[in-house]
């Protein structure tokens, strides 16, 4: 393989680089030579069918899975390679440890801690990675919890909270580690109707009022479009089409899009 | 330090192979009986009486919880106290028969219980008897549950079986113990021992983890 | 002699050897929880240096019979320059044997934690082995529990095979009595009664207590 060369990304320039990423488990390519980038501050959607990629995105961006082909930088630095020379080379634990933190994930299946409560969930890592005291991280696990409205159920485990309420402890524990970017991955598919709504409002407000940055994929079209300042459809591995809400919901131009669009509009 | 002899170990080998022909049957016949008496135990537990039942469950939590080998002994030198005579091989068959048949029981209940409640309601639905709903509903679900506990036993009879050497059974053991005692060789005796239950134990447990798992694709259970 | 004149003469002997047989338990216990950790965690480990040893460790010891081990470590070691006591030889043998099957408790306890909770931990940024310790092992308790509840019941009753290398447990103690009594039935029927009453009346109440204490520890009781 050529030696990889690092690109310079300039102060103030995008927040996240995928630069020709490539990811495949054998013959079947879920990403192929992906380029996005991801200003600061902004709150970019992913939406396409099911084995478009999209979770693929937020996994690999998570380093929960490594990447084939390709460099993706975070915060100005390469992400999933460490420099080596005057070129890269595939990261080592301890080097993905030290820049991790920077990224949150929030999961489809929420993934909390069934044997730790609410609050226990937002405390753990903020003192065991960032060595926060337990004062310091219990204030500002409980900030977080107020937040997303688990104030009063801190002292819950997992299994006596609804799955919106869960997702929300989710939520509040990922912001705990105070990352740059937060992924949010298909958040409301597990839920139950009733409870998606509260879900959503605090992505709102995690939006409108602390401007983070935020990918989300997502199959919940009216929220996408209402929130995201970008929206990007997938196609095998590709993004076949972005734009803004308006420019991709009103006036697709890729066929692709078009039918994707239909079908999901027509469903509901 | 003992050197291991080879002209030592090709002298004995005969009379160690006869000794597994021994063990081997020990295990089978064992366990053949314990499949019987396993069954026995499982019906005995779901019969119309309540005091049976109870009876029964309580024998089977009595015989789980104590030493196989106490119960060999117990077997063996009671009997004759009754003026029964009980030989050594009739002794043994008869301990591990019951000793395993609590075991084989409570894999039988657990494969039946296994099967679910929707299997059974459907059958009421369907009007079918419930000797037709055993025979072509569930007790066809129930084997492929019960199957890796029921190899689980018969692996576990056979490595059991060394005990028999205690009351006298011509097995591996006994052999071993009377070749040392002969010969006053140990190492190639034991060595060889535990070298014949690895090298039967092993394909053994294999198969029988092949055997499941064509059993159960031959149900359609295709995610195990 | 009736059966009270029998419990008078002979319970006290009998009691002296359960005390060896629980001390014998206890001990090999402790060997074969040490010896399940480390090699079910080997077992899981995707560097061949520290699963292929424990792979055959464990294959190995469940492959062979106890009591084989056991006469193995008493009467061969020897040869081999290493003599130990039948308490040592017992608790080594029920030790290793028993830790075989452990590990693969251990393994499955392990494997069973869904791998949102990996993942969830890695997202979290915690290391490998703080997401052992405060993520993934706290979580296989109630997992693990029953099995090894099983276990540890099995290896109390396994402890009668160390009277045959003359550890002096309950029976050892046993055959001495009805060797010399020839009231078989009195003396081998009050050793299994005495078996029992170790496993029913104490070993099982308390593993299923640490299985509730567990099961409230994840918030599931």
């Amino acid at each position: 393989m050529d030696t990889i060369h690092p690109q310079k990304i300039a102060q103030g320039g995008p927040l996240v680089r995928f630069a020709d990423v490539t990811k495949s488990y054998g013959d079947l390519t879920v990403l192929d030579r992906l380029n996005l980038d991801i200003e600061q501050n902004e709150m970019v959607s992913i939406i396409g069918p099911s084995g478009s990629g999209k979770t693929t995105v937020l996994r690999v961006l998570m380093t929960l899975e490594t990447i084939n082909d390709g460099v993706i930088y975070v915060d100005g630095e390469p992400l999933t390679h460490m420099p080596k020379g005057t070129g890269l080379e595939f990261a080592s634990e301890k080097y993905l440890r030290d820049r991790r933190s920077k990224i949150g994930m929030v999961f489809q299946q929420f993934n909390l801690f069934p044997h730790m409560t609410a609050l226990q969930n937002c405390v753990e890592a903020p003192m065991k990675v960032l060595g926060l005291s337990r004062d310091q991280a219990e204030d500002r696990a409980l900030d977080l919890l107020k937040l997303v409205g688990m104030e009063e159920k801190k002292d819950h485990h997992p299994s006596r909270l609804s799955g919106g309420q869960q997702q929300r402890v989710a939520i509040a524990r990922a912001l705990a580690m105070r990352p740059k970017v937060m992924l949010l991955d298909e958040v409301t598919s597990a839920l139950d109707p009733e409870v998606i709504g509260e879900v959503l409002n605090v992505i709102r407000s995690l939006n409108s009022e602390h401007s983070l940055t935020m990918i989300m994929v997502t199959h919940q079209m009216g929220f996408a479009r209402e929130i995201s300042d970008r929206v990007c459809f997938f196609y095998e591995g590709k993004i076949a089409e972005q734009g803004t809400p308006d420019q991709l919901f009103d006036d697709p131009q890729n066929e692709r899009t078009k039918q994707f669009l239909h079908a999901v509009l027509d469903a509901n | 330090m003992m050197e291991w002899r080879w002209d030592f170990t090709f002298e004995i080998l005969p009379r160690m192979l006869w000794a597994t022909g021994n063990t081997l049957l020990a295990a089978g016949v064992g366990y053949l009986i314990a499949v019987v008496v396993g069954l026995v135990l499982m019906l005995g537990q779901r019969t119309p009486s309540r005091i049976i039942n109870v009876l029964v469950r309580e024998a089977v939590e009595f015989i789980r919880s104590t030493p196989l080998l106490v119960q060999l002994f117990f077997v063996f030198f009671v009997a004759p106290q009754f003026g029964i005579k009980l030989s050594a091989w009739n002794s043994a068959m008869l301990t591990i028969g019951l000793h395993f048949g609590t075991y084989l029981s409570e894999v039988y209940r657990g494969a039946l219980e296994g099967v679910p409640k929707g299997q059974w309601e459907a059958c009421r639905a369907l009007n079918f008897s419930t000797a037709y709903t055993y025979r072509r509903v569930v007790l066809p679900q129930a084997f492929p549950i019960a199957l890796p506990g029921m190899g689980n036993y018969l692996v576990g009879i056979f490595k059991e079986t060394p005990l028999l050497a205690t009351i006298g059974v011509a097995e591996l053991m006994h052999t071993a113990n009377a070749l040392g005692a002969e010969t006053y060789r140990y190492l190639e005796p034991y060595t060889m021992v535990g070298f014949i239950f690895l090298i039967i134990s092993l394909p053994t447990a294999m198969g029988l983890r092949r055997l499941e798992a064509a059993v159960s694709r031959a149900q359609g259970n295709t995610h195990l | 002699m009736s059966y009270w004149e029998f419990l008078a003469e002979y319970l006290p002997k009998l009691a002296s050897g359960a005390l060896m047989t629980i001390g014998v338990m206890i001990c090999a216990t402790l060997l074969a929880a040490a010896i399940s950790i480390l090699f079910g965690l080997m077992r899981l480990s995707r560097n061949w240096a520290f699963q292929g040893p424990a792979t055959v460790y464990i294959e190995f010891f469940r492959g062979t019979s106890l009591l084989v081990q056991l006469y193995w470590i008493y009467y061969v070691l020897p040869l081999m320059g290493l003599t130990l006591t039948p308490f040592v030889s017992g608790v080594l043998a029920l030790g290793l044997n028993f830790g075989a099957y452990g590990a693969e408790i251990v393994r499955g306890g392990i494997q069973s934690v869904p791998r949102g909770q990996w993942e969830a931990a890695r997202a979290l940024n915690l290391s490998v082995s703080q997401q052992m310790r405060s993520i993934i092992i706290p979580q296989t308790f109630p997992i693990v529990l029953p099995p090894v509840a099983n276990l540890t019941v099995e290896l109390l009753k396994a402890t009668a095979l160390v009277a045959l290398i003359s550890a002096v447990d309950l029976m050892f103690v046993a055959k001495q009595i009805n060797a010399t009594t020839w009231l078989s039935a009195q003396t081998f029927g009050t050793a299994l009664l005495i078996y029992y009453v170790m496993a029913r009346i104490a070993l099982i109440p308390f593993l299923r207590w640490l299985e509730v204490l567990a099961a409230r520890k994840v918030g599931k009781a």
